[in-house]
């Protein structure tokens, strides 16, 4: 279970992040939405390191992640999809795969959590000597994905999958992710603007207003409540 | 005397009897000044007035680099080249010409600025390391053309500089003190207006943020362009006198060492202010004096006492920009108590910066290190 | 004609010695997105441990060996000490940094071995091989120049590609940030990007050493003409390293025996200055558009 408390974290004087508290139970989705510039981004990047909050702490089962160098928080099963996907478009699909599990010593896992994923994702393994320059949208997100779940981690931060990706790609990314928490029962937080697509698979929904928590409450009941819509998320 | 115009009109604020007219002011300052170092150089000794009038002329080099480096963020490693160039110029004129002694000098400064225009229409778009390289090179070729042709510039021997004429019963070397002392005060005065200027303000916009700058109407080139002419003539007015002082003017004066030794004065004396300069100054004279007897005292080899000064100073700036939490200007300052200085800043911002965030945006990910800056 | 073909053989020995500068230059480049200014000047100190190691008696080999690994550790050490606490910064405080280091190399080569010139051994003859009847510009160390020089692009080239720790410093190079979310320690990397380059550098520094002597300040200007090669080939580029060394040392070559020898430098400037404002990304930096 991941644990957010009361974490603050400025930019020079603006406070992207103003005391968030906040739990992801395991094994399920958890959806973290917002208007633009509510901290969403900002939250996942405290949680893995790559900022450094001014307080608070977090902390995944049990384990405090905060002051943590970011090289550390994948050892700790949490695995990060960063905004924009984070491809390296140099290397090959193959070579970004295999980077997500360099740190894992097991020779012979990493080959076999290779071969899962080509399983997963039969796009990627048709491409896997190509430069993933060469991919499109849908591609990179797979193959961001794809290279996270390497780790074999036990939680997975999503940061705005949908975005720049048509619905039906969207759909089909988010499908999977549901399935994996099923299957492989992996817990997942979402950060997404497209609120529906995010709503549609979560089991709890967390609404970010200006760095604070507005709403913390079951995805169903968000979804389902048309002043929420108005208010935070923009439809 | 400080280039800073918030400081120095905080300076006017607080003594009444300044003049509040900038021009006014600086020009009360700078005779100020000279009065206080007239009775100094009376009561030294020869050697006394050798080194005063060395500071002098490391004090117009050193502030005409403060200009560049810290005034308007461009760095450069050629300016022992531009003395050089400033102090060929004007040994040459007097070998070779009856120009009167004071127009050689000023010529020497506008030989130098020619070069620096010349280097600055070319480099005018270049930032940061390019800059410097550019720079390293051309501080590494001239020496080569004095050498290849030796018939005119007199090869690795030179050009002897025979001392200036004094006046009536003065010793040489105090009218030298006196004259480059006057120059010195001169240069800081035009300096310290042009700080205070319309020319200085776009210097520290460019340097602060070249985007913005040149979105608010400012030439950018043509900024870059006139702090070089302007750092590069002072570097070769510095370089005309220090012919004097020396005697001899040759390439093994003006190596790559002194270029970054101007820069170790200017980062020691503190880049931002003109007041720095003198403080720089007064290490490159001082501190090769001290450490040549400190050697020996020691009874070190001689390569060590010849070299223990270009110790210091790589140290020094290293150490310097080590502990310097945002830039130059913090870092002695801050070691020192002392106040830190508005608005001087070094370059965040310059277009190779900007280009360097395109291409870090462009990486997906951002330097090591720099988690806390805002993606 | 054999004038034209002696000045191409000495450019191209010379050009791969500037390649492995540029080398250096380039790994540093893409690693921390600094310029070594004391590039020249370490490895400059390097070959005078091997000198004095030399003149102890001690194998000209073991002697190689062990200024290469110098160099190892030294591009590690200064990158731990002296770099790190630069790297976030303005880009003027690590090229003052850089600066700072090169003259303090510098000034403590002085001090411990003196200014003087010093020759240094070559192992293989420095008399030029004959050839069409005639003796050309081409010796057996310049075979040995060329083989050692394409022997570690070879080495770094596979290790880049084909390892593990390559794939580490390709994807710390490219996307730190993504880098360090996947577990790649960054920090290493960078240690050993700088290693490699100060290897690179070391090898540089002991084989142009036979040919123009060893002295303080002998790297000054193989670093401007390094520095050269690394902007024609492009800073982000190994292969440009390479191009670019052999573009720089041949150019120079030619100014050098037509222009006269002492201009060498006033040519690498000019160059420098034309590539700068016509194409200062380089020949090889991609210029393709970049998507998300």
């Amino acid at each position: 279970m991941l644990e957010v408390e009361s974490l603050t974290t400025c930019y020079g004087a603006v406070r992207a992040l103003d005391g968030v508290s906040l739990t992801v139970p395991d094994h399920s989705v958890t959806a973290v939405l917002g208007a633009n510039g509510a901290g969403k981004t900002t939250l996942l990047r405290t949680i893995t390191g790559l900022v450094r909050p001014v307080s608070g702490a977090v902390r995944y089962d049990g384990k405090e992640l905060t002051g943590l160098p970011v090289e550390d928080i994948v050892r700790h099963g949490v695995a990060h999809v960063p905004e924009g996907r984070g491809v390296i478009q140099e290397l090959t699909v193959e070579e970004n795969l295999r980077l997500g599990a360099l740190w894992r010593s097991d020779k012979r896992d990493r080959a076999r959590a290779l071969e899962e994923v080509y399983g997963l994702f039969p796009a990627l393994g048709e491409r896997r000597r190509r430069s993933a320059f060469t991919l499109s949208g849908g591609e990179r997100q797979m193959l961001a994905i794809g290279r996270a779940l390497m780790a074999r981690p036990r939680m997975l931060l999503l940061d705005e999958p949908s975005l720049g990706l048509a619905p039906l790609v969207t759909a089909q990314i988010l499908s999977l992710l549901a399935g994996l928490v099923r299957r492989q029962r992996l817990t997942v937080l979402i950060v997404e603007q497209n609120a529906a697509s995010a709503l549609s698979i979560a089991e709890r929904a967390v609404i970010l207003s200006l760095g604070r928590v507005a709403v913390a409450d079951a995805a169903a009941r968000v979804a389902a409540d048309p002043n929420l819509h108005h208010h935070y998320l923009g439809f | 005397m400080n280039g800073d115009p918030q400081r120095s009109a905080g300076l006017a604020a607080r003594s009444p009897r300044l003049p509040r007219q900038p021009l006014a002011r600086h020009l009360t300052l700078a005779v100020a000044a000279g009065i206080v170092l007239f009775f100094i150089t009376a009561g030294l000794g020869s050697y006394g007035n050798f080194q005063v009038s060395q500071i002098a002329v490391y004090a117009i080099a050193v502030a005409g680099l403060t200009l560049l480096t810290g005034g308007n963020g461009q760095i450069s490693l050629g300016h022992g080249a531009l003395m050089a160039v400033g102090a060929y110029t004007t040994a040459l004129l007097i070998a070779r010409t009856h120009t009167p002694v004071w127009v050689t000098i000023l010529a020497g400064g506008a030989a130098a600025a020619v070069l620096g225009l010349i280097i600055g229409l070319a480099a005018a778009r270049l930032r940061g390391p390019y800059l410097a390289g550019v720079t390293l090179a051309l501080a590494l070729a001239l020496p080569e053309v004095a050498v290849k042709y030796s018939g005119v510039f007199g090869g690795e021997q030179g050009i002897t500089v025979p001392p200036l004429t004094a006046p009536g019963s003065l010793s040489a070397e105090r009218w030298l003190a006196w004259v480059c002392l006057i120059a010195a005060l001169a240069v800081m005065v035009l300096l310290a207006n042009l700080n205070r200027s319309r020319f200085g303000r776009a210097f520290r916009a460019v340097r602060d943020d070249e985007i913005a700058a040149s979105l608010a109407g400012v030439n950018v080139p043509r900024t870059q362009i006139l702090a070089f002419v302007v750092s590069s003539a002072c570097a070769g007015l510095a370089g005309a006198l220090y012919g004097f002082g020396t005697g001899i003017v040759n390439p093994g004066e003006f190596t790559i060492g002194l270029s970054i030794s101007l820069l170790a004065g200017m980062v020691i004396g503190g880049a931002g202010s003109l007041a720095g300069a003198w403080w720089g100054a007064l290490v490159l004279v001082l501190v090769p004096q001290w450490s040549t007897s400190f050697s020996n005292s020691l009874n070190l080899p001689s390569g060590v006492a010849s070299n223990l000064a270009l110790i210091i100073y790589g140290a020094v700036l290293i150490v310097v920009m080590i502990l310097a939490p945002a830039g130059i200007q913090g870092g002695v300052r801050r070691l020192l108590g002392l106040p830190r200085l508005p608005a001087a800043r070094v370059p965040v911002l310059g277009r190779w910066q900007a280009a360097r965030s395109r291409d870090r945006a462009q990486a997906e990910g951002s330097r090591v290190g720099s988690a806390d800056h805002i993606p | 004609m054999g004038r034209f073909t002696d000045l191409t053989l000495n450019g191209i020995t010379y050009g791969m010695i500037y390649a492995a500068v540029a080398l250096g230059l380039v790994l540093i480049w893409r690693a921390t997105r600094i310029i070594n200014f004391a590039q020249g000047g370490m490895a400059m100190l390097t070959t005078y441990v091997a000198v004095t190691l030399i003149g102890n008696h001690i194998g000209y080999w073991i002697a190689f060996v062990i200024a290469l690994v110098a160099g190892l550790v030294f591009g590690a050490a200064v990158e731990r000490v002296i770099i790190r606490p630069v790297e976030g910064k303005p880009p003027v405080n690590a090229v003052i940094v850089t600066l700072g280091l090169l003259i303090l190399v510098e000034a403590v080569a002085g001090a411990i071995w003196g200014g003087g010139d010093r020759s240094f051994p070559a192992y293989f003859s420095e008399t030029g091989l004959r050839a069409g009847g005639r003796q050309i510009a081409f010796s057996p160390f310049d075979i040995f120049v060329l083989s050692a020089v394409v022997l570690m692009l070879l080495a770094l080239a596979v290790l880049f590609q084909h390892t593990h720790t390559g794939l580490r410093m390709r994807a710390a190079a490219f996307a730190p940030e993504v880098a360090r979310l996947l577990g790649v320690r960054v920090g290493r990397i960078l240690t050993l990007g700088w290693a490699l380059a100060a290897l690179a550098g070391s090898l540089a520094g002991l084989l142009v050493a036979p040919k123009v002597l060893l002295y303080p300040n002998n790297m000054d200007t193989v670093l401007v003409f390094a520095f050269t090669a690394a902007i024609i080939g492009g800073l982000d580029s190994p292969l440009g390293a390479l191009v670019g060394g052999l573009v720089t040392g041949l150019a120079l070559s030619y100014v050098g025996g037509y222009l006269g020898s002492s201009l060498e430098t006033v040519g690498a400037l000019v160059i420098l200055l034309v590539v700068l404002m016509a194409r200062p990304e380089g020949l090889f930096t991609r210029s393709r558009p970049r998507r998300v």
